[in-house]
Formats: structure tokens, sequence, C-alpha cells
């Protein structure tokens, strides 16, 4: 049987590894690395961007853009399947990198609850694990457990699935 | 044993004797960086006779090749030949089609040189083949990081010189080739990916330089073009087309550091002029989107700059729409020719822009001046032109801004986007790849710059124009009179398809959701033949003679913005917009 050799160069940057379990959340633009609470999140409005955090060494994961994640608080009563257990006080967290051609999920869109990215139009509905509605996305976004400990959100477990987008 | 089998077992032998190793071993080695796939076999024939390019075949190539995105420096996308005429062309067939493995927008035009053909596809890929049989030379790949920002994974098109061929890596890395073994001679960054540069152009090889510029405009770049030695690949000189403070022009920016940040992406090949030794590119629009966030004229986006090439200098400009605040780039550069006007021969320039008008332009070694401009589509948002200058009067109702939403006809996507136009000398017309009666609404939001994060703070929505019986049309122009010929109307489609005039009178285009291939009588309109094809045709068609055989190839591949602009058509009008099957190929045409 043929064994392939390793060709993937690992990424040992903590600034560049994926999020892991027990990393607080910080956002993007606070230089204060102030760790996310879950009231810092607010009820049906548009997604907060945020970088995973090493608690211990205070590292913030922003040094692959495919970090960037995006939290969104939605009626807890109102989550489909997976989505709850991955949920913590109703807050989501998801990839903000648009599986299609790896655009930012910028946009919201309040009326019908959904997120949308702004360069090819898929609607993504947080509360089913970020499923296509519409659009040429090929895949969910792909979630990241979160749990609240300490009144802080915590990512409770890895990506639920690789982040990555079609041209790469 | 056959012939066939012989000559596999022979061209094996040869890579055990070159390697000291099997294809099984080689299958175990990691993937070899940026190398061609195929094995280091000998060289075929075709490609040990391979013509080099040179400056004078770039200015007066053979009637037979196809050596730049667009033919000739002065963009016309026009073949000399003449076997295939309006009155042969309903017998086209097929003569090969190939897989190029990948999905997404293939919008390259096949560049064709003494029986060899270059074409880039999606998937940083080039791959030579053997033009009349389609039999693959070699292939190349460059691999991109897993972050690479990319919002338009597509390529343009190659440019070919002396033995070599030049290709615009997405992540904005100018790579120039061996035309006969597909290897990298050298790779030079242009600019910083992370940042939000990417590439999607065919590179134009003039004077003596190969010049690109990027993308990115969504992203907060200040846009440039940029020349680069040809052996080496050393930088040679850089123009921004946003100017800095102390340069002319950056008085139409505000006060601070807004140019930084300008926009003015450069995404499509400039044409040229070896007699001023002049370059004309077309450039994006501002960013962010909303005008009001920048006021000013914001030069130069949304214009043509002349480039002198021996220097990077801007010697000229017009600028279609100043402010914009509609995201029409006009990223398409016009075409070089003379036409008359009022009784005058004019050395000219025509645009056919984003913002849905048609621009006659006079060309001379230090400026661009305006003759006349009207409107090609439904077109809500310019009042008038001034008669001296050309400068819109816009309809403020019709203008979006931060917080002020605003509906506008042509759509975002423009009444042409980037899809090239095409001029015949023989009918004296040009022919335009239009959408007719799409519309945008838009609004804008405060944004702020992060390197490599969207920027354009706005939200859009599309509609169609109520009435509407059709959207896409080739429309066919008298460019002496300034009249409009004949226009052909695609009932259920948009029209993405770049066009290909030829001598023969007949003139081709894709870019239907019907994935056909079409022909037109060029003086007439009317429509000789179709084919339907794998996918949707968005690519440049070309033509070229190869033993004596006149050909018409054009790769089939949707994608991009023919498939947004899919997209959005069905959610306004949903299922009559269904998805266009992916997946690219060249074909190859041929009249029996």
């Amino acid at each position: 049987m043929l064994g392939l050799a390793p060709c993937a160069i690992a990424q040992e940057d903590p600034a560049s590894v994926r999020p892991k379990a027990g990393d607080l959340l910080v956002r993007v633009d606070d230089p204060a690395l102030t760790p996310l609470r879950p009231g810092d999140i607010p009820l049906a409005m548009p997604q907060v961007m945020a970088w995973a955090m090493d608690p211990a060494a205070k590292i913030v994961r922003s040094g692959s853009r495919l970090n960037r994640l995006m939290l969104l608080h939605l009626d807890e009563s109102r989550l489909i399947g997976e989505t709850k257990g991955r949920a913590a006080a109703g807050i989501v967290a998801y990839t903000s990198i648009c599986t299609h051609t790896g655009c930012d999920v910028t946009d919201w869109l309040p009326e019908e609850g959904l997120l949308y990215c702004p360069c090819h139009f898929t609607k993504y509905d947080p509360k089913s694990g970020a499923s296509v509605v519409d659009g040429p996305a090929p895949r969910p976004l792909p979630a990241l457990p979160l749990r609240v400990a300490d009144d802080q959100l915590v990512v409770a477990a890895p990506f639920t699935a690789r982040v990555t987008f079609e041209p790469a | 044993m056959d012939d066939k089998a012989k000559r596999s077992l022979r061209l094996l032998l040869v890579t055990l004797a070159l390697t000291g190793t099997t294809a099984l071993d080689s299958a175990q080695q990691p993937p070899a960086g940026a190398a061609p796939r195929a094995p280091a076999a000998k060289i075929p024939p075709v490609l040990q006779e391979y013509q080099p390019v040179t400056a004078d075949r770039l200015k007066k190539p053979e009637d037979g090749d196809w050596l730049m995105t667009r033919r000739t420096y002065d963009g016309w996308g026009y073949s000399p030949l003449t076997q295939i005429t309006s009155g042969n062309a309903a017998r086209l067939q097929p003569v090969w089609v190939v897989a190029t493995g990948v999905n997404n927008g293939h919008e390259a035009a096949p560049i064709v040189n003494g029986g060899v053909m270059f074409v880039a596809t999606p998937g940083n890929q080039v791959i030579a083949l053997e033009a009349a049989t389609g039999r693959i030379l070699w292939r190349y790949r460059r691999p991109l990081a897993e972050d690479v920002i990319l919002l338009h994974a597509t390529s343009r098109g190659v440019a070919v010189f002396g033995d070599k061929v030049f290709f615009a890596s997405g992540d904005a890395v100018l790579v120039a080739l061996d035309a006969r073994t597909g290897r990298e001679v050298w790779a030079t960054t242009v600019e910083q990916n992370r940042n939000g540069y990417y590439m999607s152009l065919a590179p134009l090889v003039a004077d003596g330089k190969v010049i690109v510029g990027t993308s990115g405009g969504e992203l907060g770049i200040r846009g440039f073009v940029a020349a680069f030695d040809l052996e080496t690949g050393k930088p040679l000189w850089k123009v921004f087309s946003v100017p800095a403070p102390g340069e002319p022009g950056n008085e139409t920016w505000p006060k601070g550091d807004q140019w930084k940040t300008g926009g003015g992406s450069i995404w499509v090949t400039g044409n040229y002029d070896p007699a001023t030794n002049l370059s004309y590119w077309g450039t994006g629009n501002g960013g962010p989107w909303m005008g009001d966030q920048r006021p000013g004229d914001n030069l130069y986006t949304s214009s043509t700059i002349a480039i002198d090439l021996a220097t990077g200098a801007i010697k000229g400009h017009f600028q279609y729409h100043p402010n914009d605040s509609w995201d029409w780039d006009e990223v398409s550069p016009p075409i070089l020719v003379e036409y008359a006007r009022n009784g005058r021969t004019i050395h000219g320039l025509i645009d056919v822009a984003r913002d849905g008008y048609l621009w006659f332009l006079e060309r001379t070694d230090s400026r661009i001046a305006f003759v006349q401009g009207m409107p090609y589509v439904k077109q809500n948002v310019f009042t008038s032109l001034d008669p001296k200058t050309g400068r819109p009067e816009i309809d403020p109702a019709h203008k979006p801004g931060t917080g002020k939403k605003a509906d506008f006809c042509p759509s975002l996507w423009g009444g042409k986007n980037w899809p090239p136009v095409a001029f015949s000398p023989k009918t004296r017309m040009l022919y335009i790849p239009a959408n007719e009666n799409l519309c945008s609404d838009s609004v804008g939001a405060p944004i702020r710059y992060a390197p490599g994060q969207r920027f354009t703070g706005a939200t859009t929505g599309f509609f169609i124009a109520p009435g509407a019986d059709h959207i896409g049309e080739v429309q066919a122009w008298n460019v002496d009179t300034g009249k409009r010929v004949w226009t052909h109307q695609y009932k259920t489609s948009p029209n993405w398809g770049p066009v290909l005039a030829t001598a023969g009178g007949v003139v081709f285009g894709g870019g239907t959701n019907d994935q056909r291939f079409h022909a037109f009588d060029a003086s007439s309109g009317k429509l000789l033949w179709e084919f339907p094809t794998s996918s949707g045709i968005i690519g440049e068609p070309v033509s070229f003679m190869v033993n004596g055989k006149q050909y018409v190839a054009v790769q089939s591949g949707w994608g991009i913005d023919s498939r947004g602009m899919q997209q959005r058509l069905n959610e306004v009008s949903p299922g009559n917009y269904p998805d266009v099957p992916e997946g690219g190929a060249i074909w190859v045409f041929g009249v029996k």
C-alpha cells in the first residue's frame, strides 16, 4: 500500500493555529483584549467580529484570517438541531470565512435573520448550523462550539469542520 | 503493442532515464510546489520548434496567430482570417475539447503562437496545448496559501514574449514561465496579498517590459500599474491610480489619508499605442463605495489613464463619472481606433463604460479629450453631459449615500462589465456585449479600514426594470456615424460574453446561461449558428490558423460575476434563473 509522505506544513505559531478548547474571545478591534461576556453580544443584532485568545499567554489568534469569528446572540428557543448544543446562553460562533470564495461574511439580514455574504450573495442560517439557504456556497460555515465559564465566553471545542473555501 | 502503447512505453523509459525513478515512486513524493505537473520528458516537436515572440510580432502579428488577449495592441479583438464566413458559419463543428479540471469562471483568451496554445484558468493554472489537436504539452499550477485573499478566482489570460509566458498569479505574484517546459523562470511579488491585493488580469508586454495592475478595490487597496523587467522580474516603475499629496489629482480627495485606501483597482489589461508609447488603462471605482464618504472627484478612479511606458508617468486621463457611488469600475480600457466625426478623422478612443454610456474620445500624446457620449442601455443617473468636457450632471435622487438608499440603472454590474468589445475595420462596427434592463439599489454605512478586510460600506439590492422583456444583448454600432445598427436580444439570459469579430464577417460570443456559443453575421446581426457547450461561456473567443485551417477557440466555464448575477436574478424571478453547470473546458471549432 502506498503511503503519502506528509506534505502539509504544520502551523505551530500560536497566533495562527485554529481556536482551541478553553480559548477566550475578544473583539477584533479591541487593543485591551477584554474577554467577551455573554452580555456583550446583544440579542438579534448583527454579528460581532472576534478572535479567539489563548487565555494563559494572552495571545490573540489573529495570525491567520481563517481564524476570524462571528458571534451572534439568537433566541435560544429557535435554535435547531446541533446548534442548540454548540450555543452558550443563546450565543453562537461561526467562522466569518465564506465557504465559497473566502470573503468575509459581513452582512446581516435583520428581517430574515440570516447571515449574508456580500461577495456572491450566499445566505446562511445561523439558527441551523449556518446551513446554506441560498447562494453559491458549497457548505455551511464551520461552527465553533461555545460554553460560558465565570461569565465569560469560552471555546468549548475546535471548529466543527475545516475552515476552507473553493480556490484553496 | 500498438503505436500509441509503444509511444507511451518510450515516454516512460525516457522518464526513467531522466529521473531515475518510476511514476509509482513519484506518487510518493510530496507535491513539487510550483513545478509543472507533467513529468520531465522530451520536449514535444511543436515546442522544440517554438517561435520566440518579438516586439515586431506583437505590433504586427501573423494573421493566424493570437499573441495577446485582444490580439492587437489597439484592443480590437479582431481576426483577419477569412476562411470562416457568414456563408459557412452554419457548418461550424467542434474539433476538440479538453477539460481544464477546475470549476469557476474561465475568462481567459487562449493565446496562440505558431500552433502552440496557452490557456490560463481558475485554480492558478496555465495549460499549454497543441492548438490543432488539443494534446496537452505541459501544465503549470501555482499553489495558493490556504488563507489567500482572492475574491475573484479567475485569470484573464497570459502574455507571451521571447520564449516566456507571463502569468499573474492570484496572490499578486507575477510569474515568468519557460514556454517550452512550463517551468518557472522567475517570480516577483507585486504586492502583499494579506493587505487585499490580488491579481486576475493578463499581463501586458510592451516597450520591452511586462506590466500588470492589481484587484482589491473592495478591500481598501490603492490601485496601481507596475512594470517589470522581462528577463529578471525586477521592478522598473509603479504608478498609482490614486495620487499622493503633492501629485496632480490629489486635490480631488479629502484632506487626510483617504487616498491611501482610495481604490481605483486595475484588473483588465490596458491597450497600447506604439506611436506615442502611451498605454491606456481603465481604473476601478473609489473606496469605500459611497461617494459622500470621500468628497471630491477622486481622480483617477472610474477613469482611463494614459501611461507613458518609458517612465510610468500619467500623460492624460478621462474620468467617466466623478465621485462614484455606484460600484461602476471602469476597468475595461477603451479601444484605439480612428473614426470620422463631423467631417474630420479623429485619432480616437472608444469606451463602452460600466456606467451605461458609450464614450467617443480623442487621444494625443499629452491628453484625452471628450468628443461625444450617449447611453447604450437604460441609464437614469446622468441628466446631461457637459458638451465640452463630457462631465456628467448627476441626478441626486439616483445617487446612493451613507444612510441614503437610492436606486439606479444600469445595475452595479454596469451596462457592460469587464467582457471586452470587438471592432471590425471591415464593417466599421463596434460589437458590445451589453446587459439591458437591470438596476440596483444601494445604501451606505460608515466603515473602518482594516488591512485585507472588506472596505465597501455598502449594502446593495438588485432588480429588473419594470416592463423589461429581455436582458442580454449584442449591440453593433457604426463608429463613424455613432448610430446603433443592430441589436440581438437574449430573452432569458444576461450576456457575459466577450466578443470576437473576424474578417470573414462573423461575430462570435457566448455569455448566456444556456451554455451556447453564438455566431452572428457581422453586418446584419443575423444569428448564423449556435452550439451548446459544457458550461456557460464567459471567456474571450479567439481565432487562429494552423496548417492552413482556421479555428475558433473559447473557454467554457461559468462562474464569478456571471454566477452572482444569475443568483440575484433567480432571487428576483424565482425559478427562472437556475444554476448553470460549472466545470471548465477549452473548445475549438472549425468548419467541416
